[in-house]
């Protein structure tokens, strides 16, 4: 054979060279998302503008001028309007969301009771993050627990009358305390009727199919207030004289049907989704209906839908600030019913108290949409259609 | 050989195992418990009524309303009837929606686009802006614009002056109305006479292209009619409009036209509110048309702006009509809001009436049927739209 020369051959690696300067490093970052072009340089200039009048404003409004703490309005109020303030001064009025904390927490509920509330909100969590957190086992058990047992021990402590607590009217529950009790219901009962909808309305049995359908579209054509009105007003006329029930439990009910339509469709679109093989499947192996759904169907729509299903969790939650016009105080209706108050009357008043009841429902809504697009990536199991 | 004797056997199981009749057993029972269950209903509203000395029907409609309301489109006062007290807050209602989509979808497709941009800062602020509105209640919105931005305007005396001789203060925004005086009527003939112009030329057009390939500029020549022709009118009319300026006395202003603070914070709130679900609607059926159709588009030579008005936007409308008419009904529904800060809208009125006649059922009924309708007449627009846009399979 004959020799070849190979000198021209390297004998070891060439290093990488270094990325030219165009494509790496902050500056060419700069290039490429801020200035690549005319028309991208002057959106930047005009983001730059928009964001450098807005954000000091902001922050000097919600920290730098901000008033802690303090015993009336007179910390908020500048010397023109009978405060101590400098005129011109413009700033969150926090001291007013201090000294009203407790009633935007829990409303008018008796200050030496407010324990109950508190304990019922530390079960809530002890029960729910081992919930939430995947690795915990013995999911089974505690779904029993949050979902069953929470509501009926949660009912007792709060509403009292029973085991020697003092009874509480639920006219006198507000705040934070009604946004939750009654979001966490809707949630609860929401899921279960929203789901015999959606079965009921892709049922092969006409009239119940129906039944459902009016039933959905009539409540998803109209508006939540309408239902809510419909609670207040309507509901006492359907029962017998004589029988009355509590204003609270009657927005409970519009709350909860309102968001089980919406549920259902949700679901629907889960049950939709599941191919037909799947329904064969169940029927080959001789379930029965609810096997076939409980067992086989159910599993597999809820699953695939659970984001849509956290959002219809999020708007409900949204929603229940709506009771405030039945005259039921939820923390938006605190904060408003407060704003009224003389002794804290100042311009910054209603902005402060608005502005911390919105980062209330915020980390809730935002808690909520963030743990779901966690969970779908986790379930993901890649039969998403 | 024991399965084939099975087999030969007749079917032994009880009638209480045919799917069939079980179907017709359950279904009876449900529509026994439903008429049970109405019936009992129906009797129970019938002698709490007629304890609480309230006859029912909709004669109530005819009596004298007694109260006022601040924003009336049609002609209204404390004299007219509990019907025509309705049928203005129908009216506010439907004012307050339509206004309102049409900004909401405007503020939406600009911040659902700017979060696809190119540009880091524009996408940040464009997600800012959704993930602050999407996570609060419209309630919130409403009042922060109301009691927190609104209210805390100067007194009409020390109103912010603002160009063209309008002014913002407390009592809300006023601007010139428009005085329209003689033969302005021609204009709106003018008017009309271009948009059918327009329907015309752009029929027409599309028959060329049809057939022959050739383009001809539609939209500059429908806006050049659309805008020529009224514009001819008024010079060959005279010029009949004056403007009627508000003006600045020491404690109010009069004159021009007053838009109240009520419908700006409602309109205002609706539309921040269902623009930040729009823009994550528009946002996601840009995303939905593959990049395969960008590129295929670009190799056939198109340039940017016929690849995104020709190929993505036809192919985005699709993904995004659906979600946005329940977007539509969703601000229709969450216009009922208005009562929370007294804007006098369907269920405002309605809720008086209500209230001065104790005429629940009715006036419950009345609400949930109004705006059923109006969502039923909103779903039917968007299906047309939708219909229109919707991909012609051969």
């Amino acid at each position: 054979m004959q020799e070849h020369d190979t000198s021209w051959v390297r004998t070891e690696m060439a290093l990488a060279e270094p990325a030219p300067a165009g494509v790496r490093g902050p500056l060419a970052w700069v290039r490429q998302n801020l200035v690549g072009s005319v028309g991208d340089t002057i959106l930047t200039i005009l983001g730059i503008i928009i964001v450098a009048w807005v954000l000091p404003q902001v922050i000097n409004w919600a920290f730098i001028n901000a008033q802690w703490t303090g015993p009336d309005r007179s910390v908020c109020a500048t010397v023109a309007q009978g405060g101590i303030q400098p005129d011109g001064w413009s700033g969150a009025c926090w001291a007013f969301v201090n000294a009203k904390f407790g009633q935007f927490m829990f409303g008018t509920y008796p200050v030496e009771e407010r324990w109950r509330p508190i304990l019922v909100a530390v079960l809530l969590v002890a029960l729910l993050v081992p919930m939430l957190i995947p690795r915990v086992p013995r999911k089974g058990l505690n779904a029993i627990l949050l979902f069953l047992v929470l509501p009926v021990v949660s009912f007792f402590l709060l509403s009292g009358g029973a085991f020697g607590l003092t009874q509480v009217e639920t006219s006198r529950w507000g705040g934070l305390l009604v946004t939750l009790s009654l979001s966490f219901v809707g949630i609860v009962v929401s899921l279960p009727l929203g789901t015999v909808l959606a079965l009921g309305r892709r049922s092969k049995m006409p009239i119940v199919k129906m039944l459902c359908v009016i039933f959905i579209e009539f409540v998803r054509g109209i508006p939540l207030i309408t239902v809510l009105f419909f609670a207040s007003v309507m509901l006492p006329l359907f029962l017998p004289a004589g029988v009355t029930f509590d204003k609270f439990l009657r927005a409970l009910i519009g709350v909860s049907l309102f968001a089980a339509a919406y549920m259902a469709e949700v679901i629907r679109g889960g049950l939709q989704a599941i191919p037909k093989g799947q329904y064969e499947g169940a029927d080959s192996l001789g379930l029965g209906y609810w096997q076939k759904m409980g067992l086989i169907v159910l599993p597999q729509a809820l699953k695939l839908v659970i984001p849509a299903i956290v959002n219809t969790f999020i708007g409900m939650f949204k929603d229940t600030s709506l009771v405030l016009i039945i005259s039921i105080f939820d923390l938006l209706g605190v904060v408003k019913q407060n704003l009224s108050d003389a002794n804290w009357a100042t311009p910054q008043t209603a902005k402060s108290g608005l502005v911390f009841a919105a980062f209330v429902f915020w980390l809730f809504c935002f808690g909520m949409s963030r743990y779901s697009m966690y969970t779908e990536r986790r379930l993901d199991t890649g039969y998403k259609r | 050989m024991a399965s084939q004797e099975i087999l030969r056997e007749e079917p032994s199981g009880s009638f209480v195992n045919d799917p069939k009749i079980r179907s017709l057993f359950f279904q009876t029972l449900v529509v026994v418990l439903l008429f049970g269950s109405v019936w009992w209903i129906v009797q129970n509203v019938i002698d709490n009524l007629q304890r609480l000395h309230i006859a029912s029907g909709f004669g109530f409609l005819k009596g004298r309303a007694g109260f006022d309301i601040s924003d009336t489109p049609i002609a209204y006062t404390s004299d007219s009837t509990y019907g025509r007290a309705i049928i203005v807050g129908l009216i506010n209602t439907i004012i307050v929606a339509v206004a309102g989509i049409i900004t909401a979808t405007i503020i939406g497709f600009v911040i659902g686009v700017g979060r696809l941009s190119q540009n880091w800062l524009i996408r940040k602020i464009c997600t800012v802006y959704v993930e602050i509105f999407r996570n609060i209640p419209p309630l919130l919105v409403i009042f922060f614009w109301y009691s927190g931005v609104l209210a805390v305007l100067p007194a009409p005396r020390d109103s912010f002056h603002l160009p063209f001789g309008s002014y913002l203060n407390q009592r809300g925004f006023y601007f010139p109305r428009t005085v329209w005086g003689e033969g302005s009527w021609l204009m709106l003939v003018a008017f009309v006479v271009a948009l059918a112009m327009a329907w015309f030329v752009a029929h027409k057009a599309r028959q060329r292209q049809m057939a022959t390939g050739q383009q001809f500029p539609v939209f500059w020549t429908s806006v050049a009619l659309i805008v020529g022709l009224p514009l001819l009118a008024f010079v060959l009319g005279g010029m009949p409009l004056t403007f009627d300026f508000p003006k600045q006395s020491t404690f109010n202003l009069t004159g021009g036209f007053q838009i109240k603070p009520e419908f700006l914070s409602l309109y205002l709130a609706l539309s921040c509110y269902t623009a930040a679900f729009i823009a994550e609607i528009v946002r996601a059926g840009i995303r939905g048309v593959s990049k395969g159709q960008t590129e295929a588009a670009a190799a056939l030579g198109l340039r940017s702006s016929p690849i995104l008005r020709l190929v993505v936007v036809p192919q985005a409308m699709r993904i995004v009509i659906p979600p946005m008419t329940s977007q539509y009904l969703n601000l229709t529904k969450n216009s009922s809001l208005a009562i929370a800060i007294g804007y006098p809208d369907l269920t405002a009125t309605a809720g008086t009436v209500l209230n001065q006649t104790g005429q629940a059922v009715e006036g419950v009924l009345i609400m949930m049927i109004a705006y059923l309708i109006l969502s039923l007449v909103t779903s039917a627009v968007m299906n047309v739209v939708n219909a229109r846009m919707a991909l012609v399979e051969r």
